[in-house]
């Protein structure tokens, strides 16, 4: 297909680094992390008979859950060149908003549990989509360095998450709550576990198939082509820090009902993993580079790392170390392979 | 009516302050003519460019195209009335390919109704689309789908020209498109400059490689200190006078004549 544009004589670069080779790099570069995920369950698996029980299972997609929703929001901001410190935090002070809002509602008989949850619900996802509207509006209209931006929400948000009942988690939600997130759709499909996955393909699609997805890429590459393609950037990065805000939202329900209440800490982990995962899942700190899929599965091995050195009898407080490696790895190679690019 | 060209920049005066950027400019171009515009450091062609391209809004005196007199607030403004401008840094994303630089800002989509509502990218036909541009006009990029960061500069500045031209109506401006390149790239990018204007498009090039723009434009307009020193057909020019018209070593007959009724030449 591509060899058909190629007229009978080409200058230097592209002559040398023909199809293939640029798609050995670009396999270098992505599909090894895919090979990682890979040899960690074959490893576990082989260590360990309990790792492909149901059991772990369930633990281990519950805990790629809360993660996954960070990391999928915190690839687009990534992709702008941006970063997000602040979802987590966001998270757990939408967790506490949407708790309070429906132990509230309990205490006092107002409305049926579908009320009461619709409303909680509703109110969690606000703060999440609230909470990105501020980010994305103080760096792409106030010009304030995303990093400066979201560690300045960190701190607001995960304060007043503690402010709600003086840093203790609220548990007197409707019961149906608790069921909602511990039902098992077939033994081995978590709800929570389903909604993420749906939320997967739906940013797989968004970011790769989509021009709300080409203007990120864009935008993350050079804000100048950007402005000068008409591209309404400043708009547009408020929309990604909005996404990366209901999706910490939805992270914040999908939390509540996994544990049957709402804590002001919840969250407060999983975004350094996030951002961890985006990562290692081949997205650039500098932007205009980075995958859904990649993130999907920099996700998975973060959970798959945890759960998996828990099964096995190793203190579970190697699994940041191990990340750790797997980050600084990542990213060696990452740069090593486009190393090997530019010098063909 | 307020001007009879695709271009008519008429009386354009710029100033900052009491600084005079630029005095009374007065230049044209046409449909399948390349216009050359040199002049030292400071003389104002920047300026100059970004009047035309809708950066700044001129001090006095107007840009006209197509003899429709236009006032831009923006760069946006000035591509929506057709002059389509490549900076020097080429404005590209380095780590999309060539398909998507081609159609940055301006992406296609799916036709359906679903598609439109979606942001549906419709990747197949911008391929196409690319891919016949880029053979029409015979720039040397092998392959669509290469990611811009792997092409060489004489690719990037071909590229970005071909884009520009595939999306201007009438005036493309050009910065200082040969500066960067090696000797052969050069020559290939003049080459695609010809494409470009037999194709119908009023060429403005603005640069400092007198060899370039004596080998490709029909007319040459020297700028020195603001104000246009001369105008004239290349057939009569040499480096040396172009040069000496730049420095002011020589002023020339038309020198005075430019000030006022510069269109006529």
């Amino acid at each position: 297909m591509s060899s058909s544009t190629t007229p009978p004589t080409t200058d230097s670069s592209l002559v040398r680094s023909g199809w293939f080779e640029t798609r050995k790099a670009a396999l270098l570069r992505d599909g090894w992390i895919f090979v990682v995920l890979i040899g960690l369950v074959v490893f576990f698996s082989l260590t360990s008979s309990n790792f492909l029980s149901q059991a772990n299972w369930l633990n281990t997609s519950s805990t790629a859950t809360e993660v996954m929703l960070l990391a999928l929001g915190e690839t687009f901001v990534i992709i702008t060149a941006g970063i997000d410190l602040s979802v987590g935090a966001v998270l757990g002070l939408a967790g506490m908003t949407g708790g309070w809002v429906m132990s509230h509602m309990l205490q006092n008989n107002t409305g049926s549990t579908a009320v009461v949850v619709g409303i909680g619900f509703a109110a969690t996802i606000a703060v999440g989509v609230i909470g990105g509207l501020i980010n994305g509006w103080l760096v792409a209209y106030a010009r304030i360095p995303s990093f400066v931006v979201t560690l300045g929400t960190l701190g607001i948000a995960s304060g007043l998450a503690n402010l709600y009942s003086n840093g203790q988690e609220i548990s007197q939600l409707p019961a149906w709550v608790g069921t909602f997130g511990n039902t098992n759709i077939g033994g081995w499909v978590p709800v929570p576990v389903l909604i993420t996955a749906i939320l997967c393909v739906i940013t797989v699609i968004m970011l790769a198939k989509t021009r709300f997805g080409a203007f990120t890429y864009t935008i993350g590459d050079s804000e100048d082509a950007a402005a000068r393609a008409g591209i309404p950037f400043k708009r547009h990065l408020v929309k990604v820090y909005a996404l990366a805000g209901i999706l910490a939202g939805i992270d914040a329900v999908l939390v509540m009902t996994r544990v049957a209440a709402a804590s002001p800490a919840s969250g407060a982990t999983d975004n350094l993993n996030a951002i961890a995962a985006v990562v290692i899942g081949g997205a650039s700190l500098f932007g205009g580079r980075g995958t859904i899929l990649g993130s999907i599965i920099g996700t998975l091995i973060i959970s798959v790392l945890l759960t998996g050195l828990i099964v096995i009898n190793v203190a579970p407080f190697w699994q940041e170390v191990a990340v750790g490696v797997v980050l600084i790895l990542a990213v060696f190679i990452d740069q090593y392979s486009e190393r090997l690019r530019s010098r063909q | 009516m307020v001007g009879q060209h695709t271009l008519d920049v008429v009386n354009v005066s710029k100033q900052f302050g009491g600084l005079h950027a630029l005095r009374d400019v007065n230049l044209h171009v046409d449909r399948g003519e390349v216009l050359g515009l040199v002049g030292d450091n400071g003389a104002g062609k920047s300026t100059l460019m970004k009047i035309i391209s809708g950066v700044q809004p001129p001090t006095d005196g107007y840009v006209a195209v197509d003899g429709d007199m236009k006032q831009f607030a923006s760069p946006i403004d000035a591509t929506d009335a057709g002059i389509s401008t490549v900076y020097q840094d080429l404005a590209l994303a380095m780590e999309q390919d060539v398909v998507a630089n081609f159609f940055l800002g301006k992406e296609l989509l799916s036709h359906n109704w679903f598609g439109r509502r979606m942001g549906w990218l419709d990747r197949r036909t911008m391929r196409a689309r690319t891919t016949e541009q880029l053979k029409r006009l015979r720039t040397r990029i092998p392959r669509v789908d290469a990611r811009c960061k792997d092409l060489s500069g004489g690719q990037r500045q071909a590229l970005a020209i071909a884009r520009a031209a595939a999306w201007c109506q009438h005036v493309l401006l050009l910065d200082e498109p040969t500066s960067a390149l090696g000797v052969e790239q050069q020559a290939q990018v003049l080459d695609l400059i010809r494409r470009v204007r037999d194709e119908g498009v009023a060429v403005i090039l603005v640069s400092h490689q007198m060899r370039d723009v004596l080998a490709v434009c029909d007319r040459v307009s020297v700028l020195r200190l603001g104000g246009v020193v001369t105008s004239q057909h290349v057939s009569d020019l040499s480096v040396e006078e172009l040069i000496a018209y730049i420095t002011g070593a020589k002023t020339g007959p038309a020198a005075e004549q430019a000030r006022g009724d510069e269109g006529k030449s």
